[in-house]
């Protein structure tokens, strides 16, 4: 799966790695529901670290659209209500 | 809209765009092209905004640690001149402008990462556009109108997904930079006025205090200097033989 975190390029996860970070996505839905702000940003943090040091970073020669695409770390809570609703961004 | 969401509709945008705009489909991989490059203009152009904010701020910076040095001897003058109000004084001031350094010195750093982000966007988008550019020669030199549009297709969605992400990042590094503009440029006014009254209070009593106290000193010990050289015992009266009228004592 192609995973673009958004101002940082793009990265190959594997299935499991993609299972896995649906777990952190999840619970970032219910901490951005709740208004845990601090929790939220720690959970956001981790869910990108996690993706750039287990995923494979797409070179720059190649061009290829995303399957999922991630937000910024510095991404507001009131910015996260539209993004992290629902499912999130990783389909359950 | 939600950031994503946008990023998704400015990215369908170009796309559409750019692959609905031309009759023959190869001339879209040319007009794709030329707003990439523009965009790679935008971006430099936004690399260097976030450059100049940020010495500005390692300027300001600089500014306001000499005032702090300045308000540090100010306090240490008072001390020596037992005037430990006029000391807490420049000491709550100097404290009050430490906190601007601070605040100041967690811009510099948010906005050095947004500049390393910006600059590693550049180089990204810059590679995909030189490798897109060798594509659409490759296309439009090997394909028929018909075939090549599924290759144009291909090329085009993922370019225009990167410039909608850059894009994106440039966005929100301006606006940043915007709200940290203002900010320096209210500080550099007081700065310019040769006053932080509004950050830190006025500071010329301070001064004026002191240079009161180190002229009221300085007169002092130059009277003791001249009343040594004249060989007179401060607060003695004179003698009628020295041609003078009874001096008047004087408190030191």
């Amino acid at each position: 799966m192609i995973i673009r975190i958004m101002g940082e390029g793009q990265y190959r996860a594997s299935e499991a790695l993609c299972d896995e970070l649906n777990q952190i996505d999840n619970r970032i839905v219910a901490l951005v529901a709740e208004g845990k702000t601090e929790e939220y940003r720690a959970e956001l943090t981790k869910l990108i670290s996690e993706i750039k040091e287990r995923g494979e970073a797409v070179e720059a020669e190649e061009i290829l659209e995303s399957d999922i695409i991630v937000p910024p770390e510095d991404l507001s809570l009131e910015e996260a209500k539209d993004v992290f609703s629902g499912s999130g961004i990783f389909e359950d | 809209m939600g950031l994503i969401s946008r990023m998704e509709t400015v990215f369908k945008a170009k796309m559409n765009k750019v692959l609905n705009r031309m009759e023959d489909p190869r001339e879209t991989l040319d007009y794709s092209y030329e707003k990439q490059l523009e965009l790679l203009q935008n971006v430099k152009r936004g690399v260097a905004e976030v450059t100049t904010s940020k010495k500005r701020l390692q300027l300001q910076r600089a500014k306001l640690i000499q005032s702090n040095e300045k308000l540090e001897k100010q306090a240490r003058d008072a001390v020596a001149a037992n005037r430990e109000d006029l000391a807490r004084l420049a000491l709550e001031r100097k404290a009050a402008l430490q906190q601007q350094v601070d605040g100041i010195d967690r811009e510099i750093v948010e906005l050095e990462k947004q500049e390393e982000k910006l600059i590693a966007s550049e180089k990204r988008l810059s590679t995909k556009v030189e490798i897109f550019r060798t594509k659409k020669e490759s296309i439009k030199a090997q394909y028929s109108a018909a075939e090549a549009q599924v290759k144009i297709n291909e090329s085009v969605t993922g370019i225009s997904e990167e410039m909608a992400d850059v894009g994106l990042a440039l966005e929100r590094a301006e606006n940043k930079t915007e709200e940290m503009k203002a900010r320096a440029e209210a500080i550099d006014e007081l700065m310019e006025a040769g006053t932080l009254e509004d950050l830190t209070g006025g500071r010329d009593d301070i001064e004026r205090e002191l240079a009161k106290i180190s002229t009221q000193s300085s007169v002092e010990s130059e009277l003791a200097r001249l009343k040594a050289e004249a060989g007179k015992e401060p607060g003695k009266a004179k003698t009628p033989e020295e041609g003078k009228g009874p001096e008047e004592e004087k408190e030191v």
